[in-house]
């Protein structure tokens, strides 16, 4: 028995919204995590605790937030109902807003663990060689903090792939719009189809521990390039 | 006797009695259609007053309840929003022949939060004014089926397919045009009417003809048929008041089934 192609759709939609959330968030989160690195504001504190929210909260919170300032009463909903595009539930867009939000501490810890690491050193002694802000951090601060970076992309990616509760309450389980893995998984459950759900989970399982165990080994070859 | 101590002794007594109540009482677990729920909490004090039983609800849509009870979840009764799902517990052993009886017909609903969206007809399903209508997952909820065969009756399920956005039960489904995220919903009858009355919006109610009825079926688990708070219950669902107030509540009760 193979994939339907109601389930390949599932597949493909959740590959499309993990890529999506990682490009967004590799775009804010860099500048978000190299401030939190070198920044000596008080506000620094609090901005690292909103960062790591998603970490603790239920999706439930953020899925129930997402739904009412989205929703036409809402002052997201009602922003976007003003530009002309609608309310974001139930859209793809939603979801991406809602999986960027719920992965920010993914993409945003691993990257500031990495630009701190680095320390200031590098940094002086680049300044000593007349390198610009911009030359040091591409020239610098980006290749050190390779292992960080890659880090950041594989769980980002990885954790949008098993996101289930927030995109149950958000998504309203549209085919080839909002029907991800998860919730197609889900589906194949509730209505005892365990083969399909089976096959769909098995894939989840080997894709997950295949990208962790990638992780490991090439964070382990760069350690070892370094040395 | 001086007042202060006529109210100790009071409350000691008190205080015993509900400290006995449990020896005698049972906790029964119930698997509760999610169309049901409102009912039930009304529902629920009564009969755990009357009998000194303690109710303890699950709620979520039949086919998911179903599918629990297959997988060895501990009910002891299930209120199905169908007549279906009993059937099939009892062809798997799972279910008590001859428990079964219909304890309610639901009705189904267009709704929409919007007052005069929905001018009591379904013109507005054929109209450009919504962009998303909210039902039940056909697949596991029998008021999403019901909501599908009636956009089928009418002919427009191939235009509005697009449009649907599928709650996990009936109460997401309520949920959602409740928040306005979607203009429209088919939700049960019995939802809108437990709404608080300037929430009412508008709607269409369905008429029965137009999908098959949504006869919803109570049935006794095999593991409440020792259970006296079990029967007590079924017997309570059964009643002359109990069905006067579904009724009132935006369910049709059937003249008593042969059992």
């Amino acid at each position: 028995m193979g994939l339907t192609e109601a389930d390949w759709q599932a597949v493909w939609l959740t590959l499309r919204l993990a890529t999506l959330t990682t490009l967004i968030l590799l775009v804010l989160a860099t500048p978000l995590a190299w401030w939190l690195a070198h920044t000596r504001s008080r506000l620094r504190h609090a901005i690292a605790a909103i960062v790591a929210l998603p970490l603790v909260l239920p999706p439930t919170v953020l899925g129930f937030y997402l739904l009412l300032l989205m929703g036409p009463n809402g002052p997201v909903g009602e922003l976007t109902q003003w530009l002309g595009i609608g309310t974001l539930a139930f859209t793809f867009t939603g979801l991406v807003i809602a999986s960027v939000l719920y992965s920010l501490p993914f993409a945003v810890q691993p990257l500031q663990n990495a630009f701190e690491s680095i320390g200031q050193r590098p940094f002086e002694v680049a300044a000593t060689l007349r390198a610009g802000p911009w030359d040091r951090f591409l020239s610098i601060a980006l290749p050190l903090a390779r292992p960080g970076l890659l880090t950041a992309c594989v769980l980002t990616f990885a954790h949008t792939i098993g996101e289930f509760g927030v995109i149950l309450m958000i998504g309203g389980n549209i085919p080839g719009e909002t029907k991800v893995l998860s919730i197609a998984i889900y589906d194949h459950v509730e209505t005892l189809e365990y083969g399909r759900a089976n096959l769909l989970a098995a894939g989840m399982l080997v894709f997950s521990f295949l990208v962790l165990l990638g992780v490991h080994l090439s964070n382990r070859r760069v350690r070892l390039y370094r040395l | 006797m001086n007042s202060s101590l006529r109210i100790l002794l009071r409350s000691l007594l008190g205080a015993l009695l509900v400290l006995a109540l449990p020896l005698r009482a049972e906790e029964l677990r119930l698997a509760v259609a999610s169309n049901f729920t409102a009912a039930f909490q009304q529902l629920a004090p009564r009969f755990e007053q009357a009998t000194g039983h303690r109710l303890k609800p699950s709620f979520g849509s039949t086919g998911k309840l179903y599918a629990q009870i297959r997988q060895g979840a501990p009910f002891e009764i299930l209120l199905a929003a169908d007549d279906q799902h009993g059937k099939l517990l009892i062809e798997s052993g799972l279910g008590v022949p001859g428990s079964e009886f219909i304890y309610a017909v639901g009705r189904l609903v267009l709704w929409s939060a919007q007052p005069e969206l929905v001018g009591g007809s379904h013109e507005i399903l054929a109209s450009e004014r919504f962009r998303r209508l909210a039902i039940a997952n056909p697949q596991t909820a029998p008021y999403g089926a019901a909501a599908i065969e009636t956009l089928e009756t009418l002919g427009l399920h191939e235009t509005l397919n697009s449009k649907l956005v599928r709650g996990e039960n009936i109460a997401q489904a309520l949920q959602f045009t409740y928040s306005g995220n979607a203009e429209l919903g088919f939700i049960a009858w019995a939802q809108l009417k437990a709404l608080p009355g300037k929430q009412q919006g508008s709607f269409w109610l369905v008429p029965e003809d137009l999908h098959e009825p949504i006869r919803q079926e109570a049935i006794l688990l095999r593991q409440g048929e020792d259970s006296q708070a079990a029967q007590a219950f079924l017997d309570f669902l059964q009643s002359p008041q109990t069905r006067a107030l579904l009724k009132e509540w935006g369910y049709d009760t059937p003249e008593a089934e042969p059992r």
